[in-house]
């Protein structure tokens, strides 16, 4: 496919907003349940919710270049029953109202206790961010199965996707907050720094085995089922036109073998490599410049990642457009 | 319930693409406005087209054969590129199985495009919306016009009626008996898309001769031994009969 920069801001930039979001969660969840010893504050909350939300909102800007009559985007809310594109539009607006209500209720301290179970004090905030969570991991499976549900696109059309984009945003999210506790909130930096490690290498063994996968593909459609001619030699002489079409221009990245081999092991090493060196640092001497370093390999790292994984994917359709006679 | 389809016989196919230039003057001739079409003289020309000619060459040399080879929606039973539509733009008729968009409605954002492995949806570069055959739906129906022209403008166009239009779930019609008769296949069977649309495959006609057919073997004259000398006349050469 010929991948389109509005979707991979789109999908690198919500997924970091969602990430972020399930840190600062997960860190009130343990400090509630007392696994952790509670040390963030609510202004602490509100800042990250904050920047949680103008990573969602970056994303939705994006997303509407993508779109050829933006004016009319209210409509795609409509067909949620079929279309996870429909449903990650409804889900998208929800997750930033809960992600916006949390950061708001932690910021004017508006921290009522709902009940209390035993020690454990439930409060308003702890209530919001549950549903919030809830809603972000239906906003993660939305996104992948936009792309995973599309079966001959058989690069895509694995649980791989779904789990990558969940694991890949969450350790960018965790690697944001590490960053903003390193800024911030520094008694923070381990419990954010620990997580984005675990995150980063599961993440790494996913992606790794997504890419497996993808070189073990053989693809389903060929020439002959294409054409629905019986013989092991056939070539196209010519696809019917001479110039360009939207059939010869959005489903092909139109780049060298090496230049695929190029963003992958870019990807591979800012990515993954790169963070996972700076995290290992700040857990031992916490830096605000290492974190940033970390943070801007990442997000680099995760364009041509998104990058990668559309360009990857091997539309049936390219069969027919081979040949210029 | 009726499934409007092309039945398309490679056959019967020269390539002349007097299908796509008849489409394209139909459909952009239409109420729904023009279809993109730029620099169609210069360097560089691009447009949206809903029907293309392609050309395949079977076999090696000289033991090969050329296949020109039409593709336009197909109308698919199962169209993968509907449920996918965010805005419900994107439909099938109930009444004819037409696979349709709605150009109101299209906020043209191109998933339905990615979800068809046909590559037969083209999003339109200047009105933004997705666009794709619509098997003539405003020609079929229109009853201004005389009968026999009541059917989609390429297969009005064919030189060589390799074009069938019908109902393919009409046992009786013609493009049905076309595909039973005929071996009438579809594309990418392996997607479960069922395109309505068929192909009608190359056929040759072979008639095989048994050697019994071409030298009698209840021949009376072998009968009685009698050996035919080449080098002699024969009594062909000597009588008149």
């Amino acid at each position: 496919m010929q991948p389109a920069f509005s979707v991979i801001f789109l999908t690198t930039l919500i997924g970091m907003g969602q990430g972020l979001f399930l840190a600062i969660y997960t860190e009130q969840v343990y400090s509630v349940l007392e696994v952790v010893q509670k040390s963030s504050t609510d202004t602490f909350y509100g800042i990250a919710s904050a920047v949680s939300l103008l990573l969602l909102i970056l994303g939705l800007i994006a997303s509407i270049f993508h779109l050829g009559h933006p004016e009319r985007a209210w409509r795609s809310a409509a067909m949620w029953r079929t279309s996870w594109l429909s449903r990650e539009v409804i889900v998208l607006p929800t997750v930033m109202g809960l992600v916006f209500l949390y950061g708001l209720v932690h910021f004017m301290g508006w921290n009522l206790t709902v009940m209390t179970i035993g020690a454990v004090v439930i409060d308003l905030s702890f209530i919001i961010g549950a549903l919030a969570t809830l809603a972000v991991f239906s906003l993660f499976i939305a996104t992948g199965m936009i792309y995973a549900c599309l079966k001959f696109l058989q690069e895509w059309h694995s649980p791989l996707t779904v789990i990558n984009y969940i694991l890949l945003g969450s350790a960018s999210g965790f690697t944001m907050a590490t960053l903003l506790a390193a800024y911030k909130q520094p008694e923070l930096i381990s419990f954010f720094a620990g997580w984005s490690i675990v995150l980063l290498l599961f993440a790494f063994i996913f992606r790794a085995a997504s890419l497996i996968r993808n070189k073990r593909l053989r693809p389903k459609s060929t020439v002959q089922t294409a054409i629905g001619i019986r013989h092991n030699q056939i070539k196209q002489k010519s696809m019917g036109f001479m110039g360009g079409s939207v059939n010869t221009r959005d489903f092909f990245h139109g780049k060298t073998r090496f230049f695929m081999r190029s963003i992958k092991t870019i990807f591979i090493i800012m990515v993954f490599i790169i963070p996972l060196i700076m995290l290992i640092i700040t857990l031992f001497k916490p830096s605000v410049t290492v974190m940033g370093i970390a943070m801007i390999s990442m997000y680099i790292g995760l364009i041509a990642e998104r990058w990668y994984f559309f360009a990857e994917g091997n539309h049936p359709q390219n069969i027919y457009y081979q040949t210029i006679a | 319930m009726s499934q409007l389809a092309l039945v398309i016989d490679l056959n019967v196919c020269v390539g002349c693409h007097a299908c796509v230039t008849n489409c394209k003057e139909w459909n952009t001739s239409g109420s729904a406005g023009a279809l993109s079409d730029d620099h169609p003289y210069g360097k560089d020309p691009s447009g949206t087209f809903f029907n293309r000619v392609q050309t395949y060459e079977v076999g090696v040399f000289p033991k090969t054969e050329t296949v020109h080879f039409p593709k336009s929606c197909l109308h698919c039973e199962d169209p993968p590129c509907v449920p996918v539509c965010p805005t419900g733009a994107s439909y099938k008729r109930a009444e004819d199985g037409i696979v349709l968009v709605d150009y109101d409605k299209c906020i043209g954002c191109r998933y339905c495009s990615w979800a068809c492995p046909y590559g037969a949806r083209e999003i339109d570069e200047h009105q933004k919306v997705m666009k794709k055959c619509t098997l003539c739906v405003d020609r079929i129906y229109d009853e201004t016009l005389a009968e026999e022209e009541r059917k989609p403008a390429c297969v009005l166009a064919c030189p060589t009626s390799a074009r069938l239009f019908g109902d393919v779930h009409d046992p009786d019609s013609e493009v049905s008996v076309a595909i039973r008769e005929q071996g009438g296949y579809q594309l990418m069977p392996e997607w479960g898309t069922k395109p309505s649309n068929h192909y009608l495959p190359r056929r040759k006609n072979h008639v095989s001769y048994h050697k019994d057919e071409l030298e009698r073997a209840d021949n009376p004259l072998k009968k009685e031994d009698y050996q035919v000398d080449s080098s002699e006349p024969s009594l062909d050469d000597v009588t008149s009969w």
